[in-house]
């Protein structure tokens, strides 16, 4: 079992609630100061955008902050040394597209994130079908690949996917890239169909904007992902005190 | 069609053309390509489906297309040049033959909406023509400078009763366009098509599309049988993600004629790419040293594209084919060259076949070579583009 795996389920075991955000990295100059403002407020896990030119499961929120980042020069190389040698006491997951993977080198990434203690990889474009070459990238490091089940998944699929998950699932919450909305959408449909095939921790993700809907979530699921409305308030100027603020005020509606 | 096509093979289970193509979508995605994979399949070996398929395409669309002997420019070239005039199907190029196809199985798949993307406008002309023959609603994706180049097609989408949504995001042209489908896809599969534009994107477009458009390349070689003409030395089209090359191609893939796939010199993905997986598929892709994807750059918007259908990437690996390039400087010359001499205005796409023909005539091709040249589309859409580059000297 993978040290992300192992984290996720002491701390279900803990009856806590998993708080996760999503941070860009390289959006600002000062994005390392947010994920440790955001664990500082009560983050479980952090995920750490990797900017991609192209990103096709992203809003026009996380869009913006991607264009930001590559403008600032931020790459898979430079955002693992930032990160490397912290000492941030959760565990870390790289969300990226494909394609930067593929392009770097499979072993060579895997060992990459690795060696700069990140935990964990979500690839919203590489479908199963599709993952053997990255998960045999992945065996041999302790990099746990994340894997989504959307609510257009039939049940067969979900099983497979939740075979193939490591660390925990993420359930998509709606049918939608990334982005605020206004209401949980399928969620506690997603969740229980997910729960029907595994009992790796379940986390609800796409859309959610408010504490309180991390709240509703986490009634269903063992923890939350919150992405945009986290990352507006970085590209309007928030600080990491901001940030911590905010993550504060999920972190409260979650306890 | 599937019967017909002995000479491209299908691709594997995951659609793979040896080691490109797949399916990397998000999973919110997946389902919808594997109901697509089957409905085609389902459609494609059904009779009554590909009768309705070849009676729109003849009476709706006007094919058989015809061969010209183009006699002007081959004496001037030194070769034998006849061309496959797809500029006279209906709305002016290729892109009918695929629409057609994707429409009927849009309803037979129960689904009452279609989206695209677009780069010239072709496509996207297209799909609104066919959506609106079949009631279908119509949304069109086109980047904001795609809509500034090609105005005129906004409006003939719009009066064909399309919805057209300017594409604000990255570098706003149509590989953007297509991120924009991709996403709006994601909110609708329920009751929404995503009709792609060319040979791309996850499993079963690649293919599908190839199948969709091989009625180019089988009716091409019947054609030229039937003129006496056989086997062409050179199959010559323009490529930008490969659907009209794919299509002609697919007619003389396992005969000796040599393949040459045209890529404008600014977006080429096989002259200046490697592999890669942007929008569902692993293929060519132009990238810088990280893996973002380069923004392509050509004078034409349907060659603007900085990847390549997975077809192509493997044809170009096993050597079946051949990519080659042509830079901006020279269409503008070949697209006169051709109107002059044979009273066609070729796509400033197609052009670029005809350029590399003009430049390679007693050079790579030998003098007294049989050529077919893919006459992708016409130019109508294009005269306000080359007006200004003529009025602005360059
Ligand atoms: C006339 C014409 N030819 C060629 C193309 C390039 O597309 P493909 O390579 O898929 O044939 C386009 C695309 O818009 C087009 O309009």
């Amino acid at each position: 079992m993978k040290s992300l795996e192992r984290h996720l389920r002491a701390l279900r075991e803990t009856g806590v609630k998993a708080l996760v955000p999503y941070f860009m990295a390289g959006v600002t100059t000062d994005w390392v100061r947010h994920v440790e403002a955001a664990i500082a407020g009560g983050a479980n896990a952090v995920e750490i955008g990797v900017p991609f030119s192209d990103p096709m499961m992203d809003g026009i929120v996380i869009q913006e902050a991607g264009l930001r980042s590559l403008a600032n020069g931020t790459t898979l190389d430079s955002l693992c040394a930032e990160v490397a040698g912290l000492a941030l006491g959760v565990p870390l997951i790289a969300m990226s597209y494909y394609n930067v993977f593929h392009h770097y080198g499979l072993a060579a990434s895997a060992r990459r994130l690795a060696d700069s203690g990140i935990d964990g990889a979500i690839v919203p474009d590489l479908s199963p079908e599709e993952a053997e070459p990255w998960r045999d990238a992945c065996h041999s490091v302790d990099v746990a690949t994340v894997f989504l089940v959307a609510p257009s998944t039939p049940s067969e699929r979900v099983t497979r996917i939740a075979t193939m998950s490591e660390g925990f699932v993420y359930a998509s919450a709606r049918m939608a890239v990334t982005g605020r909305a206004s209401d949980l959408g399928a969620a506690p449909r997603v969740v229980a169909a997910v729960r029907e095939a595994t009992d790796l921790p379940t986390f609800v993700g796409i859309g959610i904007t408010t504490p309180e809907q991390a709240r509703e979530a986490a009634q269903v699921a063992d923890g939350v992902i919150v992405g945009s409305a986290l990352v507006r308030t970085i590209l309007d100027g928030a600080s990491p005190a901001d940030t911590e603020a905010l993550v504060n005020s999920f972190r409260r509606a979650l306890d | 069609m599937a019967e017909d096509t002995v000479y491209m093979s299908t691709p594997d289970e995951f659609g793979r053309f040896g080691e490109f193509g797949g399916r990397f979508v998000p999973e919110a995605l997946m389902p919808a390509c594997l109901e697509l994979e089957d409905a085609f399949l389902d459609a494609w070996s059904d009779r009554e489906f590909l009768a309705e398929y070849r009676s729109v395409l003849a009476d709706f669309a006007g094919r058989p297309t015809p061969i010209t002997p183009l006699a002007r420019l081959s004496e001037r070239l030194g070769i034998s040049v006849y061309a496959k005039r797809e500029d006279l199907a209906h709305t002016g190029s290729h892109k009918i033959n695929n629409v057609v196809g994707q429409t009927l199985l849009t309803v037979r798949m129960g689904k009452s909406r279609v989206i695209a993307e677009t780069g010239a406008g072709q496509h996207g002309v297209a799909t609104a023509t066919a959506a609106a023959r079949l009631g279908l609603a119509c949304t069109i994706f086109m980047g904001e400078v795609d809509t500034k180049r090609q105005e005129l097609n906004v409006f003939r989408m719009e009066l064909l009763g399309a919805t057209v949504v300017p594409v604000t995001s990255g570098s706003r042209t149509l590989k953007d366009a297509v991120n924009e489908a991709m996403r709006e896809w994601v909110t609708c599969v329920e009751d929404t098509h995503y009709c792609l534009g060319s040979v791309m994107g996850p499993h079963p477009f690649p293919w599908m599309v190839r199948e969709m458009q091989s009625i180019i390349g089988h009716e091409a070689a019947r054609q030229l049988r039937d003129v006496r003409v056989g086997t062409p030395d050179y199959v010559v089209a323009c490529v930008g993600g490969g659907s009209n090359a794919a299509g002609v191609f697919a007619g003389f893939a396992n005969s000796s004629a040599q393949l040459i796939g045209v890529e404008a010199a600014g977006g080429a993905a096989v002259g200046h790419g490697s592999p890669g997986v942007l929008h569902g598929m692993r293929s060519l892709i132009m990238q810088d040293e990280f893996g973002q994807i380069e923004e392509a750059h050509s004078i034409s918007a349907g060659l603007d594209y900085p990847g390549i259908g997975p077809e192509h990437a493997h044809l170009a690996a096993s050597g079946r084919a051949r990519y080659v390039e042509v830079g901006d400087e020279v269409i503008i010359d070949a697209l006169r060259t051709l109107s002059e001499l044979e009273g066609i205005i070729p796509a400033l796409e197609s052009a670029h076949a005809v350029a590399w023909l003009i430049r390679e005539a007693g050079r790579e091709i030998p003098l007294g070579s049989t050529v077919l040249l893919n006459m992708s589309g016409r130019g109508d859409k294009d005269v306000a583009q080359v007006l200004s580059i003529l009025r602005s000297g360059s």
